[in-house]
């Protein structure tokens, strides 16, 4: 299936890349997500089972998957929103559409790549269909933003290739060449500690560009800042998601090893400092999809954390990252329908955000409320897991900066965001504001009341699925 | 023979430093390209004939004339100043450059490994450095690929210490190479060298917070 999977989404890619008739991008992007929503389904009835070598449907990569689909169709249904309201030329719209299509692609096969080489090409992919999206402007400022992300993401790229030679170093002793966790699992005991050092730091580096945390996290935020905002949903869920997953899997196999605690040191340091870089970065900042991706460095920090902290927290750090998805994403897709009541992203000229767009105001509401962790938001009951597993690891001086930190993200996210909603905007024209159809906040309202739902109640199986996700790790 | 192959690359570090001209680096970037082709010849002792064709694809063609006579274009098409203008003079940069040598070599002789040869260890990890380290203190667009394209060779080399257990890890590393290097150089050099007339880091602040 999942070679079929691969060659047919790439066919669809190539085909929205030539085609120029608007009937058949539908049919397109239509056949793309029935095959989506196929290969999701497959993963959940061939559950364990491996295709091609390198490609197994673990629980991680199910979990992640049925993520991906639920966002996905929004995005695609926003997407085209997106270019209906600001024309394009019709060869920029090809090519982001065929750009949103390869990076889902490449996301699932990401997920599903059972070798630390496949994971690494698919992020490679990543970053040459996310690059497409975040040019789609063709001015100088998405061309400056695109830069920075190529670049950093190319170095990073480099830096989990480096890893990796490392790693098969570290492997020699084994005497085995295969790559696959499972194999370096069943050999973590040979593994040599230097090598195995090295090569953790630097592929925990390089893939931290995609995950958004110290010390690569520049480029996403430049990059969501300049992707129209329905790739940014995109960029800031399951794209974030894509860098864990590289990193998690990578870790079990370090956790198993003598190393477990100095990896632990590791992620914490980097983990903190990423709370601690958004906090500075949201109380400044002006530009809303800026405090948005700021928001979401944070979030990944507390997840870090949450695996730093182990026990509790690895189930916690899984179930923050679905939850976060579904919520950020939603914020995102929002941004694009206060982008056209405002016309700017800048909190000074938005505001009263009520009186133009009452359905849009509620999701952001609602999205304020989902992003700080306050009940019933289901972040809260991740958090919450994460604080008690800092508590449990007697980190208590760590938990309480982390608390006060957070207290001022919410401040300051508090702040903006009841001012775009409340506070009338100096100078603004509201002559012109489009009627936006309440309808078009449907999408958001669910993935809200889906994060509400798998936090508050999760389903069994859902439980299931993250336990079986972190079955490997020692306690 | 491979030592002294090694060495002068860590020389070209050095010259590297202290260079001043644009296309000073281009010519030191097609000399390593040859330096690491004549590695490869000795190092790899089973090649086949494929890959024997990729590699001399990817040092030679690639590294040694196709991406310093594509940038030497660039730099004649948009007309950047022939200076490299570093943030620091070359003297500090010489001393910083021997510095990380220094320090590579004395974490390579903390390695327990007898099986790794530690001239490729410290060779790769130099060029890794050096390369971050150009990137940080040059001031053009053009100079901070130059510093990829150097750490791109010391990932080579690194790859070639394994290559002997491990052909698939050097042909992904060239695969990587050149997909990195297409994207960067083909897509968006080009393109910046259109939007930004002169092709300068300070052009490229204007994403800010507020």
């Amino acid at each position: 299936m999942i070679g079929i999977y691969l060659i047919a989404a790439f066919t669809i890619a190539l085909a929205l890349f030539l085609n120029r008739n608007k009937i058949v991008t539908f049919a397109l992007l239509g056949s793309f997500l029935i095959l989506q929503g196929a290969l999701t389904v497959h993963a959940y009835l061939n559950f364990h089972s491996t295709e091609l070598g390198y490609f197994t449907y673990d629980s991680l990569a199910v979990l992640l998957l049925f993520t991906l689909l639920i966002i996905s169709i929004p995005a695609l249904f926003h997407s085209h929103i997106y270019l209906e309201d600001q024309p394009a030329p019709v060869e920029s719209r090809a090519i982001y559409y065929a750009a949103i299509v390869l990076l889902i692609t490449a996301i699932s096969a990401g997920y599903l790549a059972n070798h630390i080489a496949v994971t690494w090409i698919f992020t490679e992919v990543t970053t040459l269909s996310a690059s497409a999206l975040i040019y789609h402007h063709r001015n100088k400022l998405a061309l400056e933003g695109t830069w920075k992300y190529v670049f950093i993401c190319a170095i990073s790229i480099t830096f989990v290739f480096i890893g990796i030679l490392f790693l098969s170093m570290s492997l020699v002793n084994a005497g085995s060449d295969d790559l696959s966790f499972k194999n370096l699992l069943a050999n973590s005991s040979q593994l040599n500690p230097f090598w195995l050092r090295l090569s953790f730091l630097f592929i925990f580096t390089g893939f931290t560009a995609k995950l958004g945390l110290v010390p690569m996290f520049t480029a996403g935020v430049d990059a969501k800042d300049k992707a129209p905002a329905p790739a940014g949903a995109l960029l800031s869920s399951v794209l974030m998601n894509l860098g864990f997953v590289g990193i998690f899997r990578f870790y079990i196999v370090v956790a198993n090893t003598p190393l477990h605690n100095w990896a632990n040191l590791v992620i914490g340091i980097a983990a903190f400092l990423s709370v601690f870089v958004a906090t500075v970065y949201m109380i400044k900042v002006k530009n809303i999809k800026r405090m948005m991706a700021y928001s979401s460095i944070e979030h990944m920090g507390l997840v870090m954390l949450g695996v730093a902290a182990g026990g509790i927290g690895y189930y916690a750090a899984i179930l923050h990252i679905v939850l976060h998805a579904f919520v950020k994403s939603s914020m995102f897709f929002q941004f694009t329908q206060l982008y056209r009541v405002f016309q700017n992203k800048s909190i000074y000229h938005v505001g009263n955000y009520f009186k133009y767009n009452t359905s849009g105001a509620m999701v952001l509401l609602f999205g304020f409320i989902s992003v700080t962790a306050m009940p019933p938001s289901g972040l809260f009951v991740s958090e919450f897991l994460i604080f008690r597993s800092l508590f449990e690891a007697h980190q208590i001086i760590l938990l309480i900066v982390v608390l006060i930190l957070l207290t001022m993200i919410i401040w300051a996210f508090g702040k903006n965001i009841l001012k775009m909603l409340f506070i009338p905007p100096v100078g603004f024209d509201d002559s012109h504001v489009p009627v936006i159809n309440p309808w078009e906040s449907a999408s958001q309202f669910f993935l809200l009341g889906l994060a509400v739902y798998l936090g508050l109640n999760p389903p069994a199986e859902f439980v299931q699925l993250i336990k079986e996700s972190v079955m490997m790790l020692p306690n | 023979m491979i030592d002294v192959l090694l060495i002068t690359f860590i020389i070209t570090l050095f010259y590297i430093a202290i260079a001043n001209r644009m296309l000073t680096y281009l010519k030191v970037l097609a000399f390593q390209g040859v330096l690491l082709f004549v590695v490869v010849f000795i190092q790899l002792n089973e090649i086949n004939p494929i890959n024997l064709a990729l590699i001399l694809l990817e040092t030679i063609v690639f590294k040694s004339v196709a991406v310093p006579l594509f940038m030497a274009h660039v730099l004649k098409h948009n007309n950047i100043t022939r200076e490299a203008e570093p943030y620091l003079p070359n003297f500090v940069s010489l001393i910083i450059t021997t510095l990380i040598v220094v320090v590579t070599i004395l974490l390579a002789n903390g390695v327990k490994d007898t099986r790794l040869d530690k001239i490729f260890f410290v060779v790769a990890l130099s060029s890794l450095f050096t390369g971050l380290y150009f990137i940080a203190t040059r001031r053009k667009i053009i100079t901070h690929v130059i510093g990829y394209l150097i750490i791109e060779n010391g990932v080579f080399v690194l790859s070639l210490a394994v290559g002997n257990e491990m052909p698939m890890l050097v042909n992904l590393g060239i695969m990587l190479d050149i997909f990195a290097s297409v994207l960067i150089l083909g897509i968006f050099l080009n393109k910046i060298g259109d939007v930004f007339k002169d092709v300068d880091v300070d052009q490229l602040s204007s994403l800010k917070d507020y």
